[in-house]
């Protein structure tokens, strides 16, 4: 058995409460992430699912280091990278990328999309830039043509085909997306989860997928962690979840979805 | 006779691109309607012509907009405006960017009640006090002198609810207002919705672009393409057997996570193509 790809083990997060800060002195904090364990193994898609507030965003943006933990162990590929510095970091930054929830503002507008995909590649020293960018383009299923266009002549689905493109671009061990579809239509949200299906498991990329839709879900990932107040509630393979779930806010999470039938009883 | 009468209602731009190609459509009192459709599809628009508020670069060409039976365009601005102030409001999308964010909540739903119907502000904020109760707020008094930003999203959602029904409206133009929210809260937000509609005996136009929001709160809806009607049915005769190539093809894009494969269908070109067909012989069929 190989390590897994990830291992957390006690992850805490706390953030400054400024609402509550006192005129001199520092703000009380409020734990965010209350010691989270878990393993992410190679080629798993983790679906990271909670309510708003709940802490999944934070999670994901501490295990690609967008923040520093407070404490707890982040193993990644055996290397403990919970308290490094940014120096220390930079060259491990290419391994893990994300792919942002509004396309609109994680696409410079003023650079055209040929552009945005090279940014990455050229800051981390990559050769033979333009082919990388047409096969980014092409992966995702966008005319090379479109390496010339600006964010705004594209369409939500399309941008956020630019934005799965930049991270797949760099060729990562690990893509964290946030809440990628939920700006989107449904016709472009199912175009989009089917395309990142197809990477998935032409790449065998390792993903985390943080949403609060159980349902877009389902058929993407592997393994699902269910969180609610900055702590796991449930932790399982994505079939048995939706066969028996265990923990009573997950099944306030699946009876809470509305679906298209007026059948359904909302009690 | 129906609240909202919509009749042939287009919408241009400026530069005479159809945004609503003879919309037709009808709420009675105490119905529900939702509008569906993707992003692009006018349904917001219809809204903003109903409450006068359509961008500047829009302008509403033809078609007639009935309120209980008078025709609004009809009005000159002053009494328009009016009329629409006291019979109709709106429960916007975002909660955040709705509420000031440097006023307390308490007369930002009580300036509707002293503005448009002229109660005493004492009056004016046991009425919003009571709304609150009746938008479930457990401490209505400590929440009217709050600030938005104390609140959570949930809360301020309610806040708008309570404060879309203050003055009596006859009809309420609720434009997605649970994209914003996750799904437990959109699930008290919608119920809570239905409840107050019921309540009050109001004519609600809903628009989303969710089919398993739709068949939680409506009971009538019209689907829109690029501005055009494609369909209008009740709801379980549209959940049932949707008519049109393109509603079926929406439905099933819709995510069901009961279904075990989870498969997802988008929309396929051959359909897109088809009702771009379909909108451009009506087109073609209106200059002729």
């Amino acid at each position: 058995m190989s390590t897994p790809l990830y291992q957390l083990s006690d992850l805490k997060v706390s953030f400054p409460d400024l609402a509550h800060k006192p005129l001199f002195g520092a703000a009380p904090r409020t734990d965010v992430l209350k010691g989270l364990t878990f393993d992410v193994a190679k080629g798993d898609v983790l679906g990271i699912v909670g309510g708003s507030g709940s802490g999944k965003s934070t999670l994901g943006r501490a295990m690609i280091r967008l923040l520093r933990p407070d404490s707890g162990s982040i193993l990644f590929e055996g290397t403990e990278i919970a308290q490094l510095g940014e120096d220390a970091l930079r060259p491990l930054r290419k391994q893990f990328q994300m792919i942002f929830q509004d396309p609109m503002s994680s696409l410079n507008p003023r650079h055209r999309v040929g552009g945005i995909i090279a940014g990455p590649l050229s800051l981390q020293g990559f050769d033979d830039i333009p082919r990388r960018v047409n096969d980014a383009l092409e992966m995702v299923g966008l005319p090379k043509g479109f390496a010339a266009r600006y964010p705004h002549e594209l369409s939500g689905g399309q941008r956020q085909r630019v934005g799965i493109a930049r991270a797949i671009a760099l060729k990562p061990d690990f893509i964290l997306a946030d809440e990628i579809v939920s700006g989107l239509d449904v016709s472009s949200q199912a175009q989009v989860l089917n395309l990142l299906e197809q990477l998935v498991r032409d790449l065998g990329l390792t993903l985390a997928f943080v949403s609060h839709d159980l349902s877009v879900i389902r058929r993407l990932c592997s393994r699902i962690l269910v969180m609610h107040h900055g702590e796991i509630v449930e932790n399982a393979a994505t079939a048995d979840l939706f066969a028996n779930p265990q923990a009573d806010y997950t099944r306030a999470l699946l009876d809470a979805i509305p679906l298209p039938d007026p059948d359904q009883v909302w009690a | 006779m129906s609240y909202l009468t919509i009749q042939d209602l287009t919408v241009r731009l400026k530069n005479g691109a159809p945004l609503l190609r003879k919309v037709s459509l009808a709420v009675n009192s105490g119905e529900v309607r939702a509008l569906v459709g993707e992003s692009g599809a006018g349904k917001s628009m219809i809204g903003k012509a109903v409450l006068g508020i359509l961008p500047r670069a829009a302008k509403l060409t033809s078609g007639k907009i009935l309120l209980d039976g008078e025709d609004l365009l009809r009005l000159p601005p002053k009494a328009r405006r009016a009329k629409i102030g006291a019979k109709v409001a709106l429960i916007p999308q975002d909660p955040l960017t709705a509420l000031n964010p440097s006023r307390r909540v308490g007369p930002q739903i009580t300036d509707r009640l002293v503005d448009i119907l002229g109660w005493t502000r004492e009056s004016a904020e046991a009425r919003a006090v009571e709304l609150l109760d009746e938008v479930h707020i457990q401490s209505p008094d400590r929440v009217m002198r709050s600030y938005p930003h104390e609140l959570s999203g949930g809360m301020r959602q309610r806040i708008l609810i309570a404060s879309a029904f203050a003055a009596e409206p006859k009809l309420i133009i609720a434009d997605e207002p649970t994209t914003a929210l996750d799904v437990t809260v959109q699930k008290q937000i919608l119920k809570l919705i239905r409840e107050m509609q019921e309540r009050h005996d109001t004519a609600l136009l809903f628009v989303t672009h969710d089919l398993g929001v739709v068949s939680k709160i409506s009971q009538s809806l019209t689907v829109l393409y690029a501005g055009k009607v494609i369909e209008e049915t009740d709801v379980r005769t549209f959940f049932a057997a949707p008519k049109h190539a393109y509603s079926k093809a929406l439905l099933a894009a819709t995510p069901k996570y009961t279904d075990p494969d989870g498969s997802l269908m988008p929309v396929p070109d051959s359909i897109i193509s088809e009702v771009e067909q379909e909108v451009a012989a009506f087109d073609a069929q209106l200059t002729r």
